[in-house]
């Protein structure tokens, strides 16, 4: 088997590696929301669209739990950025 | 985990209260604590909160609470070898009312009593700590440049690392759903997931603590209330470079530092979404009335995305201030609760009523805590409040 390469970006918002998420499973956080709270990853902009598929395959190869089971965790409004000035009541006046 | 049956003591929610409890019972020597939470540690509302801490209050048990807890964050990183993401900009208090500025100037009279040297300061020097500011409308500002923030996962993390370092075992998704109790003694707790006997239960489960009382008939004075926030997108550094507070202006904006900028209202300044105000959810008329405060009092946040909003339950009790003690009724259950700032107070508080179990007296006398208070007709008076 090749070797992993080393440094995979897992979360690209936050920055955070592959290897980090691994160390953190092993310490027991193995939901999708204990390594965001722990990580930030899917915290960023994106919350998660691009890592979360991996994190949650990556919990369940290291704990042997079917993916299925994994809690997914949260999704937060608003689904895009909205700028001040347009969410503001009244607008920009 | 492993389940395990018997244990010196057991605490009942692992947000900022329950946990620090626990770490410091085991750091005071206890030797087989177990911690229950229903879901996760930071779940709650630790893992919701804006994460400010001050020492800008305005009475003189809150002043040194407020006092002992920057010393804290100052050294957390030390205490449980994590780093917190601590960040001590100072607080800028702004006042809309007459009233408000004189409950202002009181407070500082007596922080400065007690060693804290906060002052009030006016228009210019307000805008000089925050360029950009539009203070027009206010008449008066406190401040206090060692206040600050930090990371509230982070610091629930930090700390249960730290326990789990000294054998405390956290059972997380397991609820506790009744108490043990024979001859006015608590005997330990049912669970989701078995029964764990023990001579000690604190009960630190934030905005659901009432629910535990009643597992055991009595009356625990707390209620749930929801509470929303919103995030933006990082941005530069200095868009806000000291959190802003009012309590007549209802409103808080602080810039985290990775940039973005959290900011956050009561539950009556807008329209609420139309469903239970003790379930967690968010509402249009919080975006729409928070981002009306940020353009008003920030405009240049005017172009800012905001990513995220969110809610988290406040931990109201009658006075809105802690209740914390043992329960005359039952020898060996306790209470741990904030009034709605267990993130700031929650090292401090841990640690004493750690002291007060193990020792039987804590190195700060906090029995004006006690909620027996509100049965002798008192309220526990600080008017620096949300
Ligand atoms: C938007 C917002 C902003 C805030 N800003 C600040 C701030 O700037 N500074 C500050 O100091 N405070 C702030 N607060 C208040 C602060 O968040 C709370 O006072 C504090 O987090 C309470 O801590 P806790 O440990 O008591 O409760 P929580 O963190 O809520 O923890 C209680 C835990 O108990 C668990 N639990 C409940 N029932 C059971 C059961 N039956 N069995 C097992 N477990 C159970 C829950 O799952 C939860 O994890 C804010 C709150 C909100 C919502």
């Amino acid at each position: 088997m090749p070797e992993e390469p080393q440094n995979i970006v897992v979360c690209r918002c936050e920055e955070v590696e592959l290897e980090e998420i691994r160390e953190w499973i092993d310490k027991g956080y193995d939901t999708f929301d204990e390594l965001k709270r722990v990580l930030r990853v899917g915290m960023g902009p994106c919350q998660g669209r691009g890592c979360r598929d991996i994190i949650l395959r990556e919990i369940s190869r290291r704990t042997g739990t079917p993916i299925a089971e994994i809690p997914c965790g949260t999704f937060r409004p608003p689904v895009k950025a909205i700028k001040v000035k347009v969410a503001a009541k009244g607008g920009d006046r | 985990m492993e389940w395990q049956k018997t244990a010196d003591a057991v605490v009942i929610g692992g947000g900022m209260m329950g946990t620090c409890t626990a770490y410091h019972l085991a750091k005071l020597g206890m030797k087989n604590v177990v911690l229950v939470e229903k879901k996760t540690v930071a779940s709650g509302a630790t893992g919701r909160c804006g994460a400010a801490f001050r020492a800008q209050w305005g009475s003189r048990l809150n002043i040194e609470m407020g006092k002992r807890c920057i010393d804290k964050f100052e050294h957390m990183q030390e205490e449980t070898g994590m780093d917190i993401g601590l960040y001590q900009n100072g607080y800028l208090m702004i006042g809309y009312t007459e009233k408000e500025v004189e409950i202002f100037r009181e407070s500082v009279a007596l922080q400065n009593s007690m060693g804290v040297p906060s002052r009030m300061i006016d228009h210019d020097e307000a805008r000089a700590i925050c360029p950009g500011i539009n203070v027009d409308d206010a008449l008066g500002f406190s401040y206090y440049e060692r206040d600050g923030q930090a990371d509230p996962f982070l610091c629930n993390i930090a700390h249960q690392e730290a326990a789990k370092r000294l054998g405390v075992k956290f059972q997380k998704f397991t609820e506790v759903t009744g108490l043990k109790v024979a001859g006015g003694r608590i005997k330990g707790v049912v669970t989701s997931r078995g029964e764990i006997d023990a001579p000690v239960v604190v009960s630190a489960a934030g905005a659901w603590n009432r629910h535990i009382g009643d597992m055991a008939g009595i009356d625990f004075p707390v209620v749930g209330e929801r509470h929303e926030a919103l995030i933006t997108e990082a941005v530069d550094f200095d868009v806000c470079p000291t959190m802003l507070m009012s309590f007549v202006g209802d409103y808080y904006i602080q810039q985290r530092p990775n940039g973005t900028i959290i900011a956050g209202c009561g539950p009556n300044a807008y329209t609420k979404a139309d469903h239970d105000p003790e379930v967690m959810g968010n509402s249009w008329g919080f975006l729409e009335r928070t981002a009306q405060v940020l353009l008003k009092v920030l405009p240049r946040t005017r172009n800012i995305g905001i990513t995220h909003q969110w809610s988290g339950m406040y931990d109201l009790t009658p006075d809105l201030q802690p209740c914390i003690g043992e329960t005359d009724e039952i020898k060996g259950l306790w209470l741990n609760v904030s009034g709605c700032r267990g993130f700031m107070f929650g090292a401090v508080a841990g640690e004493l009523v750690a002291q007060m179990i193990i020792r039987g007296s804590s190195d700060l006398d906090i029995s004006d805590f006690h909620w027996r208070r509100y049965a002798q007709g008192k309220k526990f008076k600080d008017l620096m409040v949300v």
